[in-house]
């Protein structure tokens, strides 16, 4: 699960890393109530950042056409103006695709003045199954080109998880970045809080890009995370009730979220060949093959190892909800669950959703026979596959003929 | 001869009195298995029964393996109590523990495989469908099912399986069996980020099996065990390994299904895996389909 930045930011607050002054809104008069305190507050400079879980907001371009989607301002009138043209606007960045994100929330902040940028992030490396701190002096820019040009600017500590993380290890990054003096023990201080904060939340990702080195007006200068960026380990949010709350439906696929109410885990793609799977190997796979013979898969979906007749069915229902379905192909290896009873389950939906697409399904493993007979007397039609290539290559070619057709009939029509 | 289990190979399972612990329990008596005990704290001196077959079961993994003289575990308890339960079998000296559970908290699975370093027990798992050696009768009847697989789908035989997920290891065994090929053992190491045993080690266990000539890997993206594994097979592999990764077509960025299935900051990409396969003279199958073919022709 990914959380907001400003969401981020009240969770470092809560484990003591510095963060920058500011709070979250949903409207223009909010915006400039917070500005308005920043300002008697003695902020010089402020900050206005649309709040959506995807990176390349300050880049990003408003459909409106207003540029950015941070904003920096040293008066309240001009952050309330970037508010108002900020909130209820979809904003596209590189890393939301063409469709873009709604924009329903803002922080606003102050700006402190920053002389320089690291990066600093904790993380699981799988290697060797333990936490792993990462940072850099190369912040503020995408940390995969640093990683891919100069790897030699990226420190790593790895941090064994019976003992945790040691302040000396924390002060040999800050070090290892270059920060002496006064300043390492701030960012000592500010290292530890997040690891903290990375454990005690079971978060997957913790990173803070930029990890700014700022100065006051008396020119004290202290580390502090102007940016911050979450991600959690879904199977540990039971133990996390503040941070299931802080889940955002609107910043996740509509049928994605449908489907997983039936426990059901369907990934939506931009193909035109649905797939319906059990096992999320299998359902990788079973995409994988769809490609390999020529055609787009328009979804991965694993409907578990016990799927039931009710999942099939809401299965199909999540399916069709994709317009750029032309086609679907099940494929199921039911080795301990009974395949009549899947085809039952397709039987069922097919009627029950009207079905008019071409449907191929490939059946496998116990009660296998029945399941078949169940499919062929269903009257109904829909094509069986003999074995994953098979069924896969049978709804290509159908959806391409039938595309064919279509593209036949309009030009027979023009 | 096989890896990891033999048909004598005697089972507990942690989580018998659970709806799915106790299904697969009893499926794993139909199969010949030998469950000798089960572990529910709170229900020890209870039995759990199963047409003539009665198992104990006991409080603690500890009384079981005393009793019983377990030496396997199969974990099917829910996953806010799952790391308890395998370093409780840690504990008791069990050779392997075979975690089914799927769902538990990665923070748990780190916390986990440090506490077992330097154990003498095995970890397979979490989030794994099992072991299973084929036996001897109809259908690999008699054999050692740990797990969740359908055992029918088995023949005894000489090649290896080695995969992360459950259903792509059923496709490949069930396309060895159909063309009359059986298998040593196979083996589900899960679809975890973090996992007790990785495709390394069971390669590696497969090269010394005397009675494995040939293996099948099954990997998908995320993470880089099947490159390691690659890795050492291009110096130290002896017999013929084909292999075949799922999720060439999955966008970045995106869980698939598998907590550890996810292409992020560029690595654990099905091409680069792919790529570390050809190298080191692993047979590519094009399509899942292809599994049992590829390794066959190379042998």
């Amino acid at each position: 699960m990914n959380i907001h930045e400003y969401q981020a930011k009240q969770l470092f607050k809560q484990f003591g890393v510095a963060v920058p002054e500011g709070d979250p809104c949903d409207t223009p008069e909010e915006a400039r109530a917070i500005a308005d305190r920043l300002v008697a507050g003695g902020s010089e400079m402020l900050v206005v950042k649309s709040q959506i879980h995807a990176g390349g907001r300050g880049k990003g371009t408003f459909k409106s056409g207003f540029q950015g989607g941070v904003k920096l301002s040293k008066s309240p009138d001009e952050i309330e103006d970037y508010a108002r043209k900020m909130l209820g606007e979809v904003l596209v960045t590189k890393q939301t695709g063409e469709d873009g994100r709604l924009v329903s929330k803002l922080l606003v902040a102050d700006a402190p003045e920053i002389k320089k940028e690291l990066y600093f992030a904790v993380m699981l490396d799988r290697g060797t199954s333990q936490p792993l701190v990462m940072a850099s002096t190369e912040g503020g820019v995408d940390i995969e080109e640093v990683a891919e040009s100069t790897p030699e600017k990226i420190v790593k500590e790895w941090i064994d998880p019976a003992r945790g993380l040691y302040p000396y290890q924390a002060r040999k990054v800050a070090a290892a970045l270059g920060l002496g003096g006064k300043l390492i023990n701030s960012a000592s201080k500010l290292i530890m809080a997040t690891y903290k904060t990375w454990w005690e939340c079971d978060a997957s990702m913790v990173e803070i890009n930029p990890l700014c080195i700022i100065e006051d007006s008396d020119g004290n200068q202290s580390i502090m995370a102007v940016d911050a960026k979450m991600s959690f380990d879904d199977n540990a949010l039971y133990r996390h009730q503040d941070i299931q709350d802080m889940r955002d439906l609107a910043e996740e696929a509509e049928l994605e979220i449908e489907a997983s109410k039936f426990d059901l885990n369907y990934i939506k793609l931009d193909g035109n060949i649905a797939c319906l799977v059990n096992g999320a190997g299998l359902a990788m796979a079973t995409m994988d093959i769809i490609k390999h013979f020529g055609g787009e898969p328009a979804n991965f979906l694993d409907v578990g190892g016990g799927a039931s007749k009710e999942q099939v069915a809401a299965a199909f229902k999540i399916i069709l909800s994709d317009p750029n379905v032309e086609g679907i192909l099940v494929n199921i290896f039911g080795g301990i669950m009974d395949c009549n009873v899947i085809a039952t389950g397709i039987v069922a939906a097919v009627k029950e959703t009207g079905l008019k697409l071409p449907l191929v399904v490939r059946l496998e493993g116990n009660n296998v026979e029945a399941g078949k007979q169940t499919l062929s007397e269903s009257g109904l039609t829909i094509v069986t596959g003999e074995s994953m290539a098979d069924a896969a290559q049978k709804i290509v070619a159908k959806v391409a003929a039938d595309s064919g057709e279509e593209a036949a009939d309009e030009e027979a029509g023009e | 001869m096989a890896i990891l289990v033999t048909p004598e190979t005697k089972i507990l399972v942690q989580g018998i009195t659970g709806g799915f612990g106790g299904r697969h329990a009893k499926l794993s008596i139909d199969y010949g298995s030998q469950v000798v005990a089960g572990v529910t704290p709170g229900k020890g001196g209870q039995t759990f029964d199963h047409g003539d077959t009665s198992v104990p079961i006991f409080d603690t993994v500890a009384e079981a393996v005393a009793e019983t003289g377990a030496t396997t575990s199969a974990v099917f308890v829910p996953p806010p109590f799952a790391a308890d339960a395998i370093l409780e079998g840690t504990d008791a000296g069990l050779d392997l523990v075979v975690a089914i559970t799927e769902g538990i908290p990665v923070r748990d699975m780190v916390r986990v495989k440090r506490a077992m370093e330097g154990c003498s027990t095995r970890l397979i798992g979490p989030n794994c469908p099992g072991i299973v050696t084929p036996g001897m009768g109809e259908d690999s009847h008699g054999g050692c099912r740990i797990g969740i697989s359908p055992g029918y789908i088995h023949k005894p035989g000489n090649i290896g399986v080695v995969s992360r997920s459950g259903t792509l290891t059923y496709e490949a065994v069930f396309q060895l069996t159909s063309r009359d090929v059986g298998q040593s053992t196979c083996v589900g190491i899960g679809g975890d980020p973090v996992n007790g045993t990785s495709h390394i080690d069971v390669i590696k266990m497969f090269m010394e099996d005397k009675d494995t000539h040939g293996i099948i890997m099954i990997g998908e993206i995320g993470g880089d065990a099947e490159e390691e594994a690659a890795a050492w097979i291009k110096e130290n592999g002896t017999k013929p390994v084909a292999g075949f990764i799922a999720g060439t077509t999955a966008p970045p960025g995106r869980r698939m299904g598998h907590a550890g299935a996810i292409v992020s900051g560029g690595k654990g990409t099905a091409e680069a895996k792919i790529e570390a396969f050809k190298g080191a003279g692993i047979g590519v199958a094009e399509t899942p389909s292809e599994m049992a073919d590829t390794l066959l022709k190379m042998m």
